[in-house]
């Protein structure tokens, strides 16, 4: 059994806020000529005189946004994260995140599903790079359902956020009566071997993982952490002690990313074996979404593999400790 | 600027130029840090903008239609907030807390500190891009009279982000932007080169004209040190034409004291003690023994 795929995320991306503008004069977009792409132009359609392009000039287009957020307006910025967040890392730095301005980091293409383009489009420190700076919010999520709630979260919210958004159609993980809560992780599966702990559209895929692994009599507890930053720390201690051994997953870089603030908290709250699966510090590379989930180890079939292998070794020596 | 105009009012703001420029002497050599050439050309403008030209509530320095006034060469924040003091939006006597602990007046301008700042600038390049925010801004909420004004420095044009603001900026037509560079034709250090000091200006002569009018801009150069023909461009810059307007200031780097005039290492540099007396006495300011002397 494979959970179902939902709509895109870049599609409901465009229409959440759409229909938050229909309420809210104080939104705007700000596109930087991939609209087309992002689905920004969903918003442009609706909302004409509140679209904003700004060309290809990126590090302007942040610029611009802080500017907007001072008067009042609440700027939506979209483009691709690799011209959203790495470009124009200084101008979020200086205007965005330093002065707590009201600015959302309404960012598509993240993680490896970027349309065949390669590494340079393809990044995989994004993570890494916005909870590290002070005054970021960082919020990556699972699919459709919770990307709409999340871009609604976050227009209600005052301050900077960066949201990361998937291109592609993934697979769908929550039903409408799921409810995003900001800063909370949701345990998505009870499991009593091994914690396995996911962000963005990858929790679905390691939800299939763990039903691969029951099969193999592996019962893995899952907890999904859309809130990167701020992390959520009881979640995370709790879904440890519960099985008393940890895998991150997650798509993007094993250093810094979901498994680097996992072991953070957890040497500091409550040490415990931590095993990160993810890009093992490496660029990706053109290929098909499906080509490189197996290439990554972050499709279901391999990252069960992988756990498994894990929980044979490290769980062994786990259990013989505890 | 030793003779003051008969115009009463250019008077008062050369009085207040020259005031500035003594607080930026003060500033700087108090903190024993800070720079000083940028300031010092900026210093009419400064009185002008803030004295004159800008619609401003120094007691409500939120207020939501004010004109704005952005510093994108943030370094020159001394000189800003000497302006800002003098027109009464924090006591004079809080300028010789700058760059000391738990001050509201950083190094470089911090909005999340100080009220009266329309944003926090220091990495070169950004304050443009802000500005085009605000006035897009102002726009899209109905306030048309609202005018952003902003200052670069002329090595500051130097940063690929300034030329893409000022492409954005021309398409919007937004004539409710002001850019002023001061073009006290200094950069901190510059390329080696038979300009002063053995070393190039930022930009050759005419290039920044060139360049702002090709970005579809409406280009205004003045003589930036002369406070009648400052008055005149800003109130000219006012009344927008559909283009955006850049004001090429043409000043002197370190204008107003004797040994600093022209010399690229008065960018940033701590004075000695006979080296603030003579620039005080350069300025017409008589160095008392309980301000301004140096620690």
């Amino acid at each position: 059994m494979t959970l179902p795929l939902g709509r895109a995320m870049r599609e409901v991306f465009g229409e959440t806020v759409s229909d938050l503008a229909d309420t809210d004069p104080r939104i705007v977009m700000l596109d930087a000529d991939v609209g087309s792409s992002t689905r920004a132009d969903i918003f442009e359609h609706r909302h004409p005189d509140r679209y904003l392009q700004m060309g290809i000039a990126e590090q302007n287009m942040l610029g611009v946004a802080a500017g907007l957020a001072t008067t009042g307006l609440i700027p939506f910025v979209s483009t691709f994260v690799a011209f959203a967040v790495v470009r124009p890392l200084d101008q979020i730095r200086v205007l965005i995140a330093q002065t707590g301005l009201n600015v959302k980091i309404t960012a598509g293409y993240a993680g490896l599903f970027t349309g065949v383009t390669g590494k340079t489009h393809l990044i995989v420190d994004d993570v890494s790079i916005m909870r590290a700076m002070p005054g970021m919010v960082t919020v990556c999520p699972a699919d459709d359902v919770e990307a709409a709630q999340a871009l609604r979260w976050c227009a209600s919210y005052d301050g900077p956020v960066y949201i990361r958004l998937v291109r592609d159609a993934t697979q769908r993980l929550f039903d409408d009566s799921y409810s995003f809560e900001f800063g909370r992780a949701v345990v998505v599966r009870e499991g009593r071997d091994v914690t396995l702990i996911s962000t963005g559209a990858q929790t679905p895929r390691v939800v299939d993982a763990a039903e691969l692994l029951a099969a193999r009599g592996i019962e893995a507890h899952v907890l999904h952490v859309p809130t990167i930053k701020p992390i959520d720390v009881a979640a995370i201690v709790a879904a440890a002690e519960k099985t008393g051994l940890v895998v991150t997953v997650e798509e993007h870089t094993v250093l810094g990313g979901l498994g680097g603030a996992v072991a953070e908290v957890l040497s500091e709250h409550r040490p415990t074996v931590v095993k990160r699966l993810g890009m093992q510090d490496v660029y990706g590379e053109s290929a098909s979404n499906a080509e490189l989930l197996e290439l990554y180890g972050l499709s279901a079939a391999r990252v069960s593999e992988q756990v498994e292998a894990i929980c044979r070794t490290v769980g062994k020596e786990v259990a013989a400790k505890g | 600027m030793t003779i003051a105009s008969r115009d009463p009012e250019i008077g008062r703001l050369e009085e207040t130029a020259r005031r500035i420029r003594v607080e930026v002497i003060r500033g700087v050599n108090q903190a024993r840090a800070g720079h000083l050439g940028g300031p010092l050309s900026a210093a009419e403008m400064l009185a002008a903008l803030y004295f004159r030209v800008m619609r401003i509530r120094p007691l409500e320095p939120d207020w939501p239609d004010r004109d704005r006034f952005i510093l994108s060469k943030g370094h020159c924040s001394i000189g800003l907030y000497a302006a800002l003091a003098l027109r009464g939006y924090f006591p004079v006597e809080e300028l010789a807390t700058f760059d000391s602990a738990g001050t509201r007046l950083q190094g470089h301008p911090d909005m999340t500190k100080l009220p009266g700042l329309d944003m926090s600038t220091g990495s070169l390049g950004m304050g443009i891009s802000a500005a085009i925010g605000i006035a897009l801004g102002a726009r899209l909420t109905g306030r048309s009279d609202v005018r952003t004004y902003v200052m670069l420095g002329d090595g500051e044009c130097q940063e690929g982000e300034v030329w893409e603001a000022a492409m954005v900026a021309a398409r919007y037509g937004l004539d409710s932007l002001i850019a002023i560079v001061d073009h006290n034709k200094l950069q901190q250090y510059g390329w080696p080169g038979d300009g002063p000091d053995g070393r190039m200006p930022p930009e050759v002569p005419g290039e920044l004209v060139a360049k702002w009018t090709a970005f579809g801009w409406r280009v205004l150069e003045v003589d930036g040190n002369r406070m009648s023909d400052v008055v005149d461009v800003l109130d000219r810059a006012r009344e927008g034409d559909g283009r955006p307007t850049v004001v090429i200031s043409h000043t002197i780097k370190g204008r107003g004291v004797s040994f600093m005039e022209g010399h690229y290492f008065w960018h940033t540099r701590v004075l000695t003690a006979d080296e603030f007396a003579t620039a005080m006495a350069d300025l017409g300011e008589t160095v008392t023994t309980t301000t301004g002397s140096p620690r």
